[in-house]
């Protein structure tokens, strides 16, 4: 794997205080790579260092071994970035847009088939003020991807779309990294992050608290989660042995209410319940695991939720 | 086509779409010709206004209209709404920079401004046999001069305004004193000394004198010309200077 983006001790200050303070950290090739955190963490302001929108005050940058500073116009031909909150001329038709932008590039996309896999072709002559919140956001991505990029930035991919928009969004992010584009995802939402990051930047403050893969932060974070399930009736089987299960390595407490049982623990026990189940041969309904997700994670790694 | 002319071509397909710019920009001031050339003896020589032939004099509005259209509502308000919704921004992440839009429009806005004269001169000339522009030159050299001073201080207005919507209440608040002392609404043959005075050093006055004297074949005098290039060079200078890509 080679690295296409290397950031080493970036710093962007305004007014004296570091919105972004000495984070470094690569993106390889192929990968899709997230920065995570709070409103007001500075993902947009590292994000927008690295796209050469904004200067930064110290640390080293370079994108496919350009530095955003000095070889701005080389970086932008080959990236792609789609920015929070941002807006195209009223009257402008989308097919106008996607022309438009396409001729900045010396090797753009075909933008009707662009148009085609993002769900517009029905409003290539639709004026921009005309599109649902959705459509636009769709059009921008369309718009992040018209120059071929060999990596592309998407700052909250999904703000503003419908739950059904936003999976579809996800798959069609898939296929982007399929054909072995690079994606920057700056995001506050976790499933999105958990559900196609391969590596996970998690900023707090300005400055990374945690860095891993989601499974690793999962795993980092430890803490307790709760296995449970319902043992079925078996007449003939010994059944459910609640001790034996208490004696696993990691389970802290098993419970039983009326049919549920819940069992507590740390670690990777989960599969050594299983396991046990399956030797006792006891079948189980329900099984669930609950707790050990990005969401308990980040508040184990950062000590607070994302909406503090 | 490469970035800037397809820029320019989709801003003018856009400045066509705004019905009340097109209106403005090229109906107002033909409307004015016409309706004012209908009135009997309008067409001689007038009194009160040098001796300049009355539709001859009404075609000069109209050019002084056509720059303070554009200059101070058209551009400040185009350029607030570009930085506020964040498309000088994009643009900033291509290929392109956010100051080929810049460019892009202004050479779009230039443009209509110089058809929009030349349609007024020619509408002027074939209802009621007004002549072009004696001073072919002299003209055509004030109305780039004007063009350049109302646009940039258009562009200072943008530069200065922290919001679209102050940015375009800005050019209107310049728009009115400018026209009056100018002598849009009244001549500046029936203004006092002071009020002339002003109007000499407002950029659209000094552009209405210019146009107005080498349409009647007298050579602008330097100051109108002199004062137009200040105001061009030193208006541009300071948005360069001030100019903010982004909406704070």
């Amino acid at each position: 794997m080679t690295a296409v983006i290397e950031v080493t001790g970036l710093t962007k200050r305004y007014g004296g205080e570091a919105v972004v303070d000495d984070i470094s950290f690569h993106v390889d090739a192929g990968e899709i790579f997230g920065i995570l955190g709070p409103n007001g963490a500075g993902k947009t302001t590292a994000v927008e260092c690295l796209e050469g929108l904004r200067r930064r005050d110290s640390g080293e940058v370079r994108i496919l071994g350009l530095d955003p500073r000095t070889d701005r116009h080389r970086l932008h031909q080959r990236i792609g970035v789609q920015l929070q909150e941002s807006q195209l001329q009223e009257k402008l038709k989308v097919r106008e847009a996607l022309e438009l932008y396409a001729s900045f590039y010396p090797d753009p996309a075909d933008w009707r088939e662009l148009l085609e896999r993002w769900g517009l072709s029905g409003k290539a002559d639709t004026r921009f003020a005309k599109l649902s919140g959705g459509q636009k956001q769709r059009l921008f991505i369309a718009l992040a991807l018209i120059g071929n990029p060999e990596v592309v930035f998407l700052d909250e991919l999904t703000s503003g779309l419908d739950p059904g928009a936003r999976h579809a969004t996800w798959d069609l992010i898939s296929q982007v990294r399929a054909q072995g584009v690079t994606v920057v995802l700056v995001s506050h939402f976790m499933d999105e992050v958990e559900e196609l990051c391969d590596r996970v930047a998690i900023l707090e403050r300005g400055r990374i608290a945690a860095l891993d893969t989601p499974a690793g932060l999962v795993d980092r974070a430890g803490g307790e989660y709760r296995v449970r399930f319902r043992p079925m009736a078996q007449p003939d089987r010994p059944g459910l042995d609640e001790q034996s299960l208490a004696a696993l390595p990691g389970v802290t407490a098993v419970s039983r209410h009326n049919a549920q049982v819940t069992v507590t623990g740390t670690g990777d026990f989960a599969s050594a319940v299983t396991a046990e189940l399956a030797r006792r041969q006891v079948l189980v309904a329900d099984l669930r695991i609950e707790g050990r997700s990005l969401d308990s994670a980040y508040v184990a790694l950062t000590g607070r939720s994302m909406e503090s | 086509m490469n970035g800037f002319s397809r820029l320019a071509y989709v801003e003018t397909k856009l400045f066509l779409r705004e019905t009340g710019a097109a209106i403005g920009v090229f109906g107002l001031p033909v409307a004015l010709v016409i309706g004012f050339g209908l009135i009997p003896g309008f067409s001689d020589p007038q009194k009160g206004l040098s001796g300049q032939i009355g539709t001859e004099y009404i075609a000069s509005i109209s050019v002084a209209i056509v720059l303070a259209v554009l200059g101070l509502t058209g551009v400040p308000m185009v350029i607030g709404q570009y930085r506020e919704r964040g498309i000088l921004r994009r643009l900033g992440v291509t290929p392109v920079r956010p100051l080929t839009l810049l460019l892009a429009d202004l050479m779009v806005w230039a443009a209509s401004a110089i058809l929009s004269v030349a349609v007024v001169i020619g509408v002027a000339r074939l209802a009621y046999h007004v002549p072009a522009p004696h001073l072919a030159g002299w003209f055509i050299l004030s109305l780039l001069l004007g063009i350049a001073a109302l646009f940039s201080l258009g562009l200072l207005v943008a530069a200065a305004a922290p919001t679209a919507r102050s940015s375009a209440g800005l050019g209107w608040l310049l728009f009115f004193p400018n026209m009056f002392f100018a002598g849009v609404y009244f001549p500046t043959e029936e203004m006092s000394p002071v009020m002339r005075q002003i109007g000499n050093f407002t950029p659209l006055g000094s552009a209405l004198h210019a146009v107005r004297d080498s349409w009647m074949g007298l050579t602008p005098r330097p100051e109108y010309l002199g004062i137009m290039a200040a105001y061009a060079v030193i208006a541009a200078a300071l948005s360069a200077r001030f100019f903010r890509w982004e909406q704070a």
